[in-house]
């Protein structure tokens, strides 16, 4: 048996000229030597690049050119992110700034961190653009139904609904231990504590905070609504008019189901992100594109590329399936060519994405079975 | 052929299909519309309104009309997804992706003709008499005159079915008659008979909202779990023993079936060897009432002999090929792996392979895999292969001393005891590792459908509870009492 989805429909959505593809390359191959010069200097890099400089066959400040000489770096192993001392991420022109740490992964084991000073705060304030005005109002109150803890989605959303003027209330969401029910097959807890997160979210709800926006979980979400469906109400008419979501995957058929059945019209805008990257948009989903999600990432601070299985250098065509390679180019965090557990279909350059995009995110095929997916 | 989801009565096209190919050429059969469990949980506030679509008809007329519906089944064109279906498209798609040999389709379609057309007697049965008017209403009075209530548990049965073996439909064919709908979740490579009979039912006359079929990935299978008040899996003995206790849940996990020759028969063991052979090989194997271990206390060798005889040189032959009794492996590398682990199994102390000089026991295609029958004969109970199943034709002949085989045989879902002997007979009826047990040479693959399998179906959707009505009231004074069958 072999599962597709029904063919996409590339021409759908407005296309990028090729004046503002030009533009966006341009951009990004000037961004890329601006980072060199920042990670590989020794006033400003941090230590674990300034000692890992020493083993390249190449210089970082002078052989990197535009872009496409990061391949010149060996792929980044996330392995090196786990355990301390954290302050060899740290760069030192940033010595004096109070440090946020975020940590991925961690169901069991050391966890995956990432040092953070102001760039989730930058990835936010960009993606705000992003938002409609009609649905996420100016100064409307915010709910976060999703992760708690030392996640950076948590301040971020905080963040984000401060940015546009209101104020973020928040669950206790563990997602470390819902990994673990699903491993256990304990799925009558995970039922439960899927409901005693979204009962947390009903009683925000119904407590007079007039929240308008909210950030959740397709599951969260499908959970949310079909409990307000059984109190006779709605996720719209519960006040809330715009959906940020993102943390699992996406897929067309469960976003036109939500659009037909859940949201009672209120908005929602699908994104992939993660603790490493940040967080890539998508384009407008519609109905006469297949309600195909296609995410583009925030270059020139991030770059997503669809590559092939085997040659991880080489793009792959239009409409081809690859796996997520990810390059992070902040002032704080550099990663080059990272690996993602996720494959999908590279996108053409959209209007208002003019760069690649990729659809169709899933579980990398020959990872999937090792890796589980949870409400986060 | 496109088969969408029903979402009880309305046709609903997903975005996403999986498409269902030929298991040996790889020729794409049809595409089967994916749902997500959520949509299934949104559809739960419509089971309320199957029942009621039910009860709404006579339960009588019910019976007729799935007895039509057995008939179209069988004979009529059909249409199922978004075109016609004769039956034999439906013998040719039923093979070509589950791996069937189209007779064995055949014959499975027969079986579940047969349950259709005895609906009557079989309810009948399994409610011991009781009128069908009772579990329409609620309550009634029985032929004795005791007022007798029978609440259902719930207004669907929900259904979890396998990929990979079209045998077990008859299972859930009575539900609809005792008044409940069904939310099915279809095997993914054998959606073809929920399909074709909930298509059959609703041109019998069967309202179609009172069926749902929601073909998807695991997450279905557990919003009907969680979502249904009665469910029925079939699964691994891991999934037998998740749900274990479970009062919602029924599971069908592997039979572990077996025959028993008793001391006072084994030295005629020859005149049992069809029974043996019926048993082991009936419909390729595949089922859990086929056996998958023979226990005697003497001429193990012999009989593991005779029936390698028999079922060694049995043959992979093309799936329309008439005298086809193999089914395929469509699952690429699933017949290797089996094969490997029966390997495993054979080079244990005590462990003959009986079947070893009838060729190689794996074929393989470029796209999937056979496994002709494999015949063990194993000088205890104790080696691991004696307690295997497998779903093709394998089975262990295993030497164990008749006072010792009650407590070594483990869990049986069918056990065929070739016994005269009474006080042995009395040990088998008070064996509670045997489910359904067969006194005397009938074959484990022999059903009788009169009698309940793996639980009485209407115990699991209905519980028998006290009603007391005043003594002048009589127990049928509601309008549905014009129905037949209540005093």
């Amino acid at each position: 048996m072999i599962t597709d989805p029904l063919p996409l429909q590339p021409a759908a959505f407005e296309l990028a000229n090729d004046i503002a593809i030009g533009n966006a390359r341009e951009s990004l191959d000037a961004h890329t030597v601006a980072m060199m010069a920042w990670h590989f200097h020794p006033s400003t890099g941090c230590p674990f690049w300034l000692d890992y400089a020493q083993s390249l066959p190449f210089n970082p400040l002078t052989d990197v050119k535009c872009y496409d000489d990061l391949k010149k770096f060996p792929p980044f192993e996330d392995e090196w992110l786990r355990g301390g001392p954290l302050r060899r991420w740290v760069p030192r022109g940033f010595a004096d700034k109070p440090v946020y740490v975020f940590e991925t992964g961690g169901t069991t084991g050391v966890p995956k961190s990432r040092v953070n000073m102001r760039d989730f705060r930058t990835d936010y304030e960009q993606f705000s653009s992003t938002l409609p005005d009609e649905y996420f109002p100016p100064g409307a109150n915010w709910l976060m139904l999703g992760p708690s803890g030392p996640r950076r989605l948590r301040l971020s959303i905080e963040h984000l609904a401060q940015y546009r003027g209101g104020i973020s209330f928040c669950i206790d969401l563990d997602p470390r231990w819902v990994i673990k029910l699903i491993q256990k097959g304990w799925m009558e807890h995970l039922e439960a504590y899927k409901q005693h997160c979204v009962d947390q979210a009903i009683t925000i709800l119904e407590a007079g905070h007039d929240i308008r926006c909210m950030f959740t979980t397709p599951k969260l979400l499908e959970a949310l609504a079909l409990s307000l469906e059984k109190k006779g109400t709605t996720i719209r008419q519960a006040g809330i008019t715009g959906i940020f979501s993102g943390g699992t995957e996406f897929t067309p058929q469960w976003t036109r189901f939500a659009v037909e059945e859940l949201l009672d019209g209120a908005y929602m805008t699908p994104t992939y992100g993660n603790t490493l990257m940040g967080l890539a948009a998508s384009r407008p989903v519609t109905p006469a594109d297949g309600y195909t999600i296609a995410y583009y990432a925030p270059q020139p601070r991030a770059v997503i590329e669809v590559v092939d299985f085997d040659d991880t250098n080489a793009v792959v065509g239009y409409g081809l399936t690859g796996r997520v390679k990810l390059t992070t180019l902040t002032q704080e965090t550099f990663v080059p060519g990272f690996l993602e557990r996720d494959e999908g279909e590279r996108e053409r350059p959209c209007h208002q994405y003019p760069w690649d995009g990729i659809s169709g995110v899933r579980p990398f095929r020959q990872l999937a079975g090792a890796t589980t997916v949870g409400v986060y | 052929m496109h088969l969408p989801a029903l979402r009880f009565g309305k046709p609903y096209e997903s975005l996403e299909r999986t498409q269902l190919v030929h298991f040996l050429t790889g020729e794409r059969v049809a595409e089967v519309s994916q749902v997500g469990g959520a949509i299934m949980g949104r559809d739960a506030s419509k089971m309320a309104r199957a029942r009621e679509a039910l009860l709404e008809i006579n339960p009588d007329e019910i019976i007729k009309r799935l007895q039509t519906a057995g008939n179209l089944y069988v004979h009529g064109t059909l249409s199922v997804g978004d075109g016609k279906q004769s039956p034999a498209n439906f013998v040719e798609q039923q093979s070509s992706t589950t791996g069937l040999p189209e007779s064995l389709c055949r014959a499975n379609m027969q079986k579940n003709l047969f349950v259709l057309s005895h609906m009557d007697r079989m309810l009948d049965c399994l409610s011991r008499g009781l009128p069908h008017e009772v579990l329409w209403k609620g309550y009634g009075r029985e032929h004795r005159g005791v007022v007798v209530s029978y609440q259902a548990q719930s207004p669907v049965l929900g259904l979890v079915l396998p990929s990979n073996s079209p045998g077990v439909h008859t299972l859930w064919l009575p539900v609809i008659a005792l008044g409940v709908g069904l939310l099915i979740k279809p095997g993914g490579q054998e959606p073809w008979t929920p399909y074709r009979m909930a298509a059959a039912m609703v041109e019998a006359g069967i309202p179609p909202e009172a069926i749902g079929l929601y073909p998807g990935a695991t997450d279905v299978g557990a919003a009907i779990l969680a979502g249904c008040g009665r469910s029925m899996i079939f699964g691994s003995t891991k999934t037998v023993e998740q749900y274990r206790g479970n009062p919602s849940v029924q599971v069908h996990g592997p039979g572990f079936s077996k025959i028993l020759i008793g001391d006072d028969c084994v030295d005629r063991w020859e005149t049992y060897l069809d029974v043996m052979v019926e048993s082991v090989a009936a419909n390729s194997g595949r089922g859990c009432i086929n056996a998958s271990a023979i226990y005697a206390s003497r001429h193990t060798g012999e009989i593991a002999a005779a029936i390698a005889e028999r079922l060694g040189p049995m043959d992979v032959k093309p799936p329309q090929d008439p005298d086809a009794q193999l089914a395929a492996f469509t699952v690429p590398g699933v017949a290797q792996a089996i094969w490997q682990q029966i390997e495993g199994g054979l080079t244990a102390s005590g462990v003959t392979h009986a079947t070893a000089t009838y060729g190689p026991r794996l074929v393989e295609a470029e796209r999937c895999g056979w496994l002709r029958p494999v015949v063990v004969h194993c000088q205890s109970p104790d080696p691991e292969i004696a307690k295997a199943e497998y779903m093709f034709p394998c089975v262990s002949v295993v030497r164990c001393p008749q006072e010792q085989m009650l407590q070594r045989i483990g869990s049986t879902l069918v056990a065929t005891a070739i016994t005269s002997d009474p006080v042995f007979q009395s040990q088998l009826i008070g064996c509670t590792a045997i489910d359904r047990l067969n006194l005397g040479p009938i074959p484990t693959t022999k059903l009788d459908w009169l009698q309940p399998h793996e639980g009485n179906i209407l115990d699991f959707l209905y519980r028998s509870r006290a009603l007391q009505v005043p003594a002048e009231m009589p127990a049928t004074s509601t309008p549905s009492a014009r129905h037949a069958g209540v005093a």
